[in-house]
């Protein structure tokens, strides 16, 4: 049981890694992508649909042969954060970009007619409100990618999952148990992470922007997903 | 002495339609001006080129001394000076009235905290909103919205203040409490131009009226003149379809 | 890098292709069949029916899709049920799948107005009339934007296959690149591959959701 906790942990830490590049450079296309240019948004919108048109695995074995060709001796582990990160920060700036372009135009305008500059209004005004309603569907993307990091399994992180397979491999009678109770763990840290998030949700909560954007996103996936999540279970 | 805010000659063209056809006005300190006129001849529009929030395509545009339209104006810096208070309100949702008043002082003006706060606690005194400091915009009426935008304005301690329609989406019977404001600035001295209908409002507190129509200006002149012998045929027809409209007749 | 040119057409690599195909093809398959029966268990029954169908979709959309193949392949041998390769990753992929399909037809059943469902019984039908002849004909249509991501994903997540021995478009490039040891290029082929058939799958999706469209009307999209 310890060397399962040794190994949830690579996973977390993997997660934490890869959701904080996926978090930074997401934001950032997405800016790019509602406010940049256009042939500067047309590339970012290429960037995202490459990292959600390659599966996960084949981008691992990318960053990982690809950074070592180049002269890069990364660790396994590396490679996995920033190819899960790449990947994820795609879908992530589509849900910023969603978030970002639900906030009404006024609000801009408003901003700029008081002398801000388009930056400052960006930063002080559009993405306070855009972070907020990102929480809801962010919390998907979480789920999703904390299911993810099993998969560096395949370039050789020793993870939850390869601390399993070793057990396996060592007494093949526990081998079904030791899956399982890895699935476990993994189903407790999706509804701990979930449930979290949701509690940040109700902290951040302003009154009216909820209601605004529920009413514009009318039959969003991240409203359609809470309730999903929340009633029944 | 030169006037506060000139424009000459400002035109606009969306696509194939021209909004705004060869503009001139100008507006002195101290004074309100409204501008009315049939929808879409282009009077928001005209408001939007004077603090740049829509790029004319031609003419100029002066405050005091400043080029507005000059390719090197430092436009937020003009900004700042010219208030703009939106027919929608607009007021940033995620922050209170107290934040939202306080933005500018502290992030544009750049005063310290607590000068920016006295600023923005006066600005909603004046609207007669000091109890609603902690209230978000959803949590307010649609007259309070509007107020608390009046005061974000003033808050900057602007040469002027543009309203575009402060009025007409509000329901009726909240419409009041933002004239009344509004009326007060004017008296206070405040510079003012206004697009609105309220035909009340401008001839109670309208140094002169504006009339445009496609693009252009028809007509203007002090109100009394302008109700009672319009120059224009089409300037008498339109304050006869407004009064209709709005009872205002007298 | 002419080399990546060649080796798109190498035989091998077609025949990985095929097997990703028939793996995403059935999957699809029988995870709609599955889904659908789970969604209408959620939707239209109480009791243990209802339970079971709600810890079934809970479980699979929880737990990583690699674990789930890893207990199928690996674990079950130990309770004595050994399946081939392609067996154990197709029903891994149709198992997880149809969780997520599930909810997708459960969110498209739900957002047929309750009216719909009181107006069939009114006239006489049954429950289960009522069902397959207005609910499920609005709901099946309602549920084509998020059943073409969940291909998308689905056509992606076959990768996995390769971890327990199948030979797969990727599985064959690996197998290929274990001989030359033009590990990179071959990978580089195999997601120009990957981005060719979900290029290929976007643009059908697109088309066949602006033919069928029903104005007002939308449901989840995206798996978490």
């Amino acid at each position: 049981m310890p060397v399962f906790w040794q190994g949830m942990l690579v996973n977390l830490q993997l997660l934490l890694g890869l959701l904080s590049i996926g978090l930074a450079i997401g934001i950032l296309v997405a800016i790019i992508e509602v406010y940049a240019p256009r042939p500067l948004a047309a590339v970012a919108s290429g960037y995202e649909w490459f990292f959600r048109g390659i599966p996960e695995i084949v981008l691992l074995f990318l960053f990982y042969f690809g950074l070592t060709r180049a002269g890069w001796a990364v660790s396994p582990f590396m490679a996995a954060v920033l190819a899960l990160g790449a990947r994820s920060s795609a879908y992530q700036s589509q849900i910023f970009r969603g978030a970002l372009s639900s906030i009404p135009a006024g609000q801009m305008m408003a901003a700029r007619s008081l002398g801000m500059g388009r930056v400052a209004a960006i930063g002080r005004i559009i993405l306070p409100q855009a972070l907020r309603l990102s929480i809801p569907p962010w919390s998907n993307e979480f789920s999703a990618v904390l299911k993810d990091t099993t998969l560096a399994y395949s370039i050789g992180v020793v993870d939850v999952l390869r601390q399993a397979r070793y057990m396996s491999v060592r007494t093949p009678a526990v081998s079904l148990t030791a899956f399982i109770v890895v699935a476990l763990m993994f189903l407790v840290l999706t509804y701990a992470g979930n449930w979290m998030l949701g509690l940040l949700e109700a902290r951040v909560r302003v009154p009216g922007l909820e209601g605004r954007a529920r009413r514009e996103m009318r039959f969003s996936w991240s409203r359609m997903w809470r309730r999903v999540r929340w009633r029944r279970f | 002495m030169a006037p506060l805010l000139r424009t000459e000659d400002v035109h606009k063209r969306y696509g194939k339609e021209e909004v705004l056809r060869g503009v001139s006005m100008c507006l002195e300190p101290g004074e309100t001006k409204v501008i009315i006129g049939p929808s879409g001849t282009g009077k928001s529009t005209l408001l939007r080129c004077i603090n740049r929030l829509t790029e004319p395509d031609r003419g100029r545009i002066w405050l005091e001394e400043q080029e507005v339209t000059a390719r090197k104006a430092s436009i937020n810096r003009l900004r700042a000076d010219i208030g703009f208070v939106f027919q929608d309100f607009n007021l940033f949702t995620h922050l209170t009235s107290l934040e939202n008043v306080r933005l500018g002082p502290l992030r544009v003006r750049r005063l310290g905290r607590p000068q920016a706060n006295r600023t923005a606690l006066e600005a909603l005194a004046q609207v007669g909103l000091s109890d609603k400091t902690k209230s978000y915009p959803a949590e307010l009426s649609g007259g309070q919205q509007q107020r608390v935008a009046i005061a974000r304005a003033l808050a900057m301690h602007p040469k002027l203040i543009l309203f575009d329609e402060p009025t007409s989406a509000l329901d009726p019977e909240l419409i009041g409490e933002v004239l009344e404001v509004m009326v007060r600035l004017a008296k206070s001295g405040m510079t003012m131009l206004v697009v609105s209908h309220e035909m009340g409002f401008a001839r109670s507190v309208a140094d002169e009226i504006i009339f445009m129509e496609h693009g252009v200006i028809v007509e203007q002149g002090p109100p009394s003149r302008m109700f009672k012998a319009p120059t224009q045929a089409r300037t008498g027809e339109f304050l006869r379809k407004i009064s209709e409209l709005y009872g205002e007749a007298d | 890098m002419p080399l990546v040119f060649e080796w798109l057409w190498l035989p091998r690599l077609t025949r990985g292709l095929w097997v990703t195909l028939q793996l995403t093809g059935a999957c699809m398959g029988i995870g709609a069949l599955l889904g659908l029966l789970l969604a209408l268990a959620r939707v239209y029954t109480r009791g243990p029916v209802y339970w079971i169908a709600s810890l079934y979709v809970q479980f699979f959309r929880g737990t990583p899709l690699l674990v789930q193949l890893m207990i199928i392949h690996f674990g079950l041998p130990s309770a004595g049920i050994v399946l081939p390769a392609f067996v154990s990753g197709l029903l891994a992929m149709a198992l997880n799948t149809a969780a997520y399909q599930a909810e997708y037809f459960r969110g498209a059943i739900q957002s047929v107005k309750a009216g719909q469902m009181l107006a069939a019984r009114s006239l006489g039908l049954s429950a289960w009339q009522a069902i397959c002849r207005i609910i499920l004909p609005q709901a099946l249509r309602l549920v084509i934007p998020p059943w073409s991501n969940e291909l998308v994903y689905m056509l992606k997540y076959s990768t996995i296959v390769y971890m327990v021995g199948v030979a797969d478009l990727l599985g064959e490039a690996r197998n290929i690149a274990a001989r030359n040891f033009r590990f990179l290029e071959l990978y580089i082929v195999a997601a120009l591959f990957y981005l060719a058939l979900v290029l290929l799958l976007t643009v059908a999706q697109r088309v066949i959701e602006r033919q069928l469209r029903i104005p007002g009307l939308g449901v989840p999209r995206e798996r978490p």
